[in-house]
C-alpha cells in the first residue's frame, strides 16, 4: 500500500529502500525481546484478534499486523490506529498457540513511531507518552495532576474541560494532592536515565541473524535496484 | 513478617484509600511493611512504548533499592507489580540488556542486584499467610454480601506468577471464606480500558462500562478491585439512572479496593480504610456492614 507508492521501478519481492531500514531496525528491537523470535511462528489464525478486547475499533486487527510485516509494509503498520490503540492487556500474549509475545511486539512497534519514523505528534497516546516521560524525568515519579495537565494541553485544552468533572469529585475526596513526592535522589536517577537513554540510542542496525527468513526475511544489505527477488 | 513495600505513584495520588487499607490490612494481620527509601516511577506501561533501556533502568532502580532492604517486596498496583516482575525476567533472559542496565545503575551508584522476590499483596494474603489465618481475625463476617471479584489484566498477565490468566479466582476464595457470595463474573480479567480513558475515550469507557454491566446483570453488590487504574476507570464511569437495582438500593454499584472490604470483614474503622473517600456512595447494605453513619 503506502510502502509500494514512493518508488517507481519496486517490482514484486522486492522492499524499498525505507522499507529495508523499518525492518531491520524492527528485526534488532524484535532481537531484545525474550522469545521475540516466535513472530517468525505466526500461523495466522486470528487467536489475538479474537481475544483483543479494543480489536474492534482498530483499522488493523492484530493478526494483520503480522501479515502486513510479512508483506513488507511495516510503513502501513506505524501509520496505523492499531498500534496506538492498544491497551497492553496482554491477552493476546497469553493466548498465542504460537507463543509470541504480541503485546511485546508492539510496544517495539511504538518506539519505532515514537522516534519520529512517522508523523505521530497529535496521536494522544503518544502525546500521552510524552508526558509521562518528561514527569517522570522532572520528578522521578509522576502523578496524575501534571500528567494530565500535560496531556490536556498538548492535545486540546478543550479535554481539560472535560476532566473537570472528575478531577472535581477526586479534589473533594481527597484524592487529588498537588503531588505525589519528588524522588531525592534526583540527580542519580537522572544520571541513569541518562545512560540508558544512550544504549537506547545505539541500538545495533545490523541484520538479525536469529530471525532467518520470515517472508522478505532478509534485510539486505545493499541496494537491491537491480536483484530480483528476495522473497522465498 | 516485615516486607518492602512499594507503593508506587497512584497510592500516593488519586488511590491513597488503597495504600491506607492496605497499611491496616497488613497491620491487622501483624505484619509490618516498610517503605522502599527514596522509590522512584516504575514507568508504568507507557514508558516501555517510549524508550527500552529506560523503562528496564528505571525499573531495575527500584528492586535494587528493595534488594538491598532485604525482605519480600510487596506491590499493590498491577501496573508496577507487572512492570517489575517483566523487568526481573528480561534481565534474566537477555544479556545485553543486564548488561546495559547494570550500567546505568552504575551512573547511580546501585548495585545490580534485582533478584528480591516481588509478590501482590493478594498473593501474600492467600498463600502467605492464609485463609484460615486470615478468618480467624474476622470481626464483621460479609455474610451473603454479594461481591464481583475484578482481577482486571496485569496481577495475572502476562506472567501467571499466582493465580490462573484466564479465571483467576484469589478474591473469590478470600472473600468466600469470610462468608461472603461471589457472583459469577466472567468479566473478572477482561481489560478496564487502561489509559484508553484518557487517550481514546469512546473505546475506554465502552470497556469500563461493559465490566459494571456484567457485575450489575449477575447481581453484584460490590466490586472489589486490585489496582488503581482499574478502579478509577470504573469508578468514575457516570452510571445511567435505571431505577430500582437488583440488591443496590438503586444507586450505582460502590468499588471497592479488595483491601477495603477485608478491611471491614477484619472490624477496622471505616475512617482508617478511606471509605469516605470513593467516588461511589457504599450504599445501605456496605455502610451498614462497615458501621458508616449508623
Amino acid at each position: 500500500m503506502a510502502a509500494a507508492s514512493n518508488g517507481a521501478a519496486i517490482r514484486p519481492g522486492q522492499l524499498t529502500p525505507r522499507e529495508r531500514e523499518l525492518r531491520s531496525a524492527f528485526l534488532a528491537e524484535v532481537d531484545r525481546i525474550p522469545g521475540g523470535d516466535r513472530l517468525r511462528r505466526c500461523i495466522q489464525c486470528g487467536t489475538c484478534s479474537g481475544t483483543c478486547p479494543v480489536s474492534y475499533a482498530m483499522d488493523l486487527q492484530p493478526r494483520e499486523l503480522v501479515a502486513h510485516f510479512r508483506a513488507g509494509s511495516l510503513d502501513t503498520i506505524l501509520r496505523s490506529q492499531t498500534i496506538w490503540l492498544c491497551a497492553s492487556c496482554y491477552s493476546c500474549t497469553v493466548r498465542c498457540p504460537a507463543g509470541i509475545k504480541v503485546t511485546d511486539l508492539i510496544y517495539a512497534l511504538k518506539r519505532m513511531a515514537l522516534e519520529g519514523r512517522v508523523k505521530n505528534d497529535r496521536r494522544p497516546t503518544a502525546v500521552l507518552a510524552k508526558a509521562f516521560v518528561r514527569t517522570v524525568h522532572d520528578r522521578g515519579r509522576n502523578d496524575e495532576m501534571r500528567l494530565l495537565l500535560r496531556y490536556c494541553l498538548r492535545v486540546s485544552p478543550w479535554r481539560l474541560l472535560g476532566m473537570i468533572p472528575l478531577g472535581w469529585r477526586l479534589f473533594r475526596a481527597g484524592r487529588l494532592p498537588w503531588s505525589t513526592g519528588r524522588v531525592r535522589g534526583l540527580k542519580g536517577l537522572r544520571r541513569l536515565m541518562a545512560k540508558a537513554e544512550a544504549m537506547d540510542a545505539v541500538v545495533p542496525r545490523e541484520p538479525v541473524q536469529a530471525m532467518g527468513t520470515i517472508g522478505y526475511g532478509v534485510v539486505a544489505e545493499r541496494p537491491v535496484a537491480a536483484a530480483g527477488g528476495t522473497g522465498s | 513478617m516485615k516486607f518492602s513495600y512499594y507503593p508506587g505513584c497512584s497510592l500516593h495520588g488519586a488511590c491513597r484509600p488503597y495504600d491506607r487499607s492496605l497499611k491496616q490490612v497488613m497491620a491487622a494481620l501483624g505484619h509490618e511493611l516498610v517503605e522502599v527509601e527514596d522509590w522512584n516511577c516504575c514507568g508504568a506501561t507507557v514508558y516501555m512504548s517510549v524508550r527500552e533501556t529506560v523503562a528496564l533502568s528505571i525499573s531495575a532502580r527500584n528492586l535494587s533499592l528493595a534488594q538491598s532492604m532485604g525482605h519480600t517486596l510487596m506491590a499493590p498496583c498491577s501496573a508496577c507489580y507487572t512492570t517489575l516482575l517483566k523487568t526481573q525476567r528480561y534481565l534474566r533472559e537477555v544479556p545485553r540488556l543486564r548488561r546495559d542496565v547494570s550500567e546505568a545503575l552504575a551512573e547511580a551508584g546501585l548495585p545490580d542486584d534485582v533478584a528480591v522476590r516481588v509478590r501482590h499483596p493478594l498473593d501474600v494474603i492467600m498463600n502467605e499467610i492464609g485463609l484460615d489465618a486470615v478468618a480467624r481475625r474476622v470481626r464483621r463476617r460479609l455474610d451473603g454480601l454479594r461481591v464481583a471479584p475484578y482481577y482486571g489484566c496485569m496481577i495475572v498477565r502476562p506472567e501467571q506468577p499466582f493465580d490462573d490468566r484466564d479465571w483467576p479466582t484469589s478474591m473469590d476464595n478470600l472473600f468466600n471464606g469470610l462468608g461472603a457470595e461471589c457472583v459469577y463474573f466472567p468479566d473478572r480479567v477482561r481489560c478496564c480500558g487502561g489509559m484508553l480513558t484518557t487517550t481514546h475515550p469512546e473505546v475506554g469507557e465502552e470497556l469500563a462500562t461493559n465490566i459494571l454491566d456484567c457485575a450489575e446483570r449477575n447481581g453484584a453488590e460490590v466490586i472489589v478491585t486490585t489496582c488503581p487504574l482499574c478502579h478509577i476507570n470504573l469508578e468514575s464511569r457516570p452510571r445511567r439512572a435505571k431505577g430500582a437495582r437488583g440488591g443496590t438500593g438503586g444507586g450505582p454499584i460502590p468499588i471497592l479496593f479488595f483491601t477495603q472490604l477485608l478491611g471491614i470483614a477484619l472490624g477496622i474503622a471505616p475512617e482508617d480504610l478511606d471509605l469516605h473517600r470513593g467516588l461511589t456512595p457504599l450504599g445501605r447494605r456496605l455502610g451498614a456492614l462497615a458501621g458508616v453513619g449508623t
